[in-house]
């Protein structure tokens, strides 16, 4: 099983979702996060005082999937989290040992 | 006897610059329903937003606004009041008090402090639907001119004795010249600037966009409701004798009953078609019986005001859905409220005060709607073509407050270069 991880702008979110389940993932988990790569960050005036905010708003997919599935799920995330300008984020794929479902106690594949 | 009557003038002075205090509250409250119903990117410009036209609007009522809508004996027509100028009459001195005997009773600055929080009020209704895409400077343009000249005409009409007053319209303290007049300014607007970005799909759906803060947007209600009692109360005009002190009391209660009405309506109506208790609504019901009840609080019994309120509360609900079904994107509900619920208002005037009819209802309706429709349009969309109007796509997703103020309604993370913190 893989984990994978997408940074994406925020407003991609329901675009990126939609792509998923097309696809048959059926979980994910999505966490309000701030950050930056190359994209610059902004400059901000408080009260006479400027300053620089490096980090903006992105969200954070993160979707375990089979392995055989991880391939169809990045390509389905990229195309739907492209704008095509700076900042549009990032996929990262990693191992997962184990996964177990709560309710029932299922383990491996069958738990996703 | 000279120390009662310029008592008495004390006191209605003093009431018109209290219960103008209180209308001048409701821009707070305005504040606060809009903070807490756009999303938490947009929250420092629409505060910025409501605070500027609260300002603009006072500048602009003060160098011709007034007088346009008040010219007295200086009106060229029952259409036309001419431009008399800038405020600047001299006040009443005690021995013209006296010798009015009774015709003067208040204070001219405090009528014209009385009036200024009102033309306001109905500018502050534009904001909320037009927000969350709007340039602000924009925005304040069209504030110049509605406050400058758009209200205060369609006002000299009716509350300064011109045309429609003299057809027997009637509209106590203002939903037709306050709410319909701003509902309708924020309608052509909204159909010029065009719905969020996200809100309608292609296919027809309509994706709900939650606002940040529905604490703020409680309390914004809370503070309209109590500022309210000003804006009803204080358009009796005068409290300082027992039948007119008894006539304010009425009218307290009969607004307080029909925002009663307006949320148990509401509540209820939202319970029964969505099938849970949408706060939202609920709050909204309570400005819809405000607003049902603002052309008559005086002449109902309580048990009638509350209908009517309860009347606007189930009107408001259908409008705002119906008004999203149109596609026309109001995120807090003002064009509902004030706009189709201020019309409303004006019809429910001829179910307790014998002196009105249907007719000089409608056509003061169809006259403060059709000029403010047409004069906002050609506003807008002058604007529209020398400035523009509404922020680009990208402003729009990273927030206008960062694209107009340059800072954060709820900065957090922010570790910045340099500021040591």
């Amino acid at each position: 099983m893989k984990l994978v991880t997408a940074i994406i702008k925020p407003f991609k979110l329901d675009d990126v979702r939609e792509a998923l389940s097309e696809i048959g993932v059926q979980g994910i988990t999505v966490t309000e996060v701030k950050g930056f790569g190359r994209q610059k960050g902004h400059t901000e005036l408080y009260r006479g005082a400027e300053y620089v905010v490096d980090f903006l708003p992105k969200v954070k997919i993160e979707a375990v999937v089979a392995a055989d599935m991880s391939e169809k799920v990045i390509e389905a995330i990229s195309k739907a989290a492209n704008t095509g300008k700076i900042g549009d984020g990032k996929i990262f794929v990693s191992n997962i040992e184990q996964t177990i479902r709560i309710r029932t106690g299922e383990t491996g594949p069958d738990a996703l | 006897m000279d120390g009662i009557t310029e008592l008495s003038y004390a006191l209605d002075t003093f009431y018109f610059l209290v219960t103008g205090a209180l209308v001048m509250w409701m821009a707070a409250g305005f504040s606060m329903l809009e903070a807490g119903l756009v999303r938490a990117k947009n929250t420092a410009e629409i505060l910025t937003k409501n605070i500027s036209l609260f300002a603009v609007a006072c500048i602009m009522y003060m160098l011709m606004g007034y007088s346009i809508m008040y010219p007295g004996d200086a009106a060229v027509s029952a259409w036309w009041p001419g431009f008399g100028g800038i405020l600047g009459k001299a006040d009443n001195t005690a021995a013209e008090v006296l010798a009015s005997g009774g015709d003067i009773y208040y204070s001219n600055l405090s009528d014209f402090f009385f009036q200024v929080v009102f033309v306001a009020t109905a500018m502050s209704i534009v904001s909320g639907a037009v927000a969350e895409r709007m340039k602000l400077w924009a925005f304040l343009l069209f504030a110049v001119v509605m406050t400058g000249f758009i209200y205060p005409m369609q006002g000299y009409w009716k509350w300064g004795g011109g045309a429609l007053d003299a057809l027997g319209f009637l509209d106590f303290a203002g939903s037709g010249v306050v709410h319909l007049c701003g509902g309708t300014a924020a309608l052509a607007g909204v159909l010029l600037l065009g719905a969020r970005k996200g809100k309608y799909g292609a296919d027809g759906s309509i994706h709900p966009i939650p606002g940040a803060n529905m604490p703020l947007a409680t309390l914004g209600t809370f503070i309209l409701w109590l500022g309210w009692f000003g804006f009803n109360g204080g358009s009796e005009l005068v409290v300082s004798n027992v039948a007119e002190a008894n006539n304010v009391a009425l009218v307290f209660v009969n607004t307080n009953m029909a925002a009663a009405g307006g949320v148990i309506a509401a509540m209820a109506t939202a319970r029964l078609l969505f099938g849970k208790t949408d706060l939202t609504m609920a709050l909204n019901g309570a400005l819809a019986g405000l607003v049902a009840i603002t052309a008559e609080p005086l002449t109902p019994t309580p048990l009638l005001a509350t209908i009517i309120g309860a009347i606007g509360g189930v009107i408001v609900v259908f409008a705002i859905i119906g008004i999203d079904k149109l596609k026309i994107d109001d995120p807090v509900g003002a064009i509902s409220v004030h706009g189709v619920v201020g019309m409303w208002g004006l019809l429910a005037v001829v179910l307790s005060n014998e002196e009105s009819t249907l007719i000089a209802q409608l056509t003061g309706l169809g006259v403060i709607f059709a000029w403010t429709l047409v004069t906002s349009l050609i506003t807008w969309g002058i604007i529209k073509m020398v400035l523009g109007i509404r922020v680009s796509e990208e402003e729009e997703y990273e927030g206008v407050d960062l694209g107009e103020c340059g800072l954060e309604a709820y900065p957090e993370f922010v570790g910045s270069k340099g500021s040591g913190i």
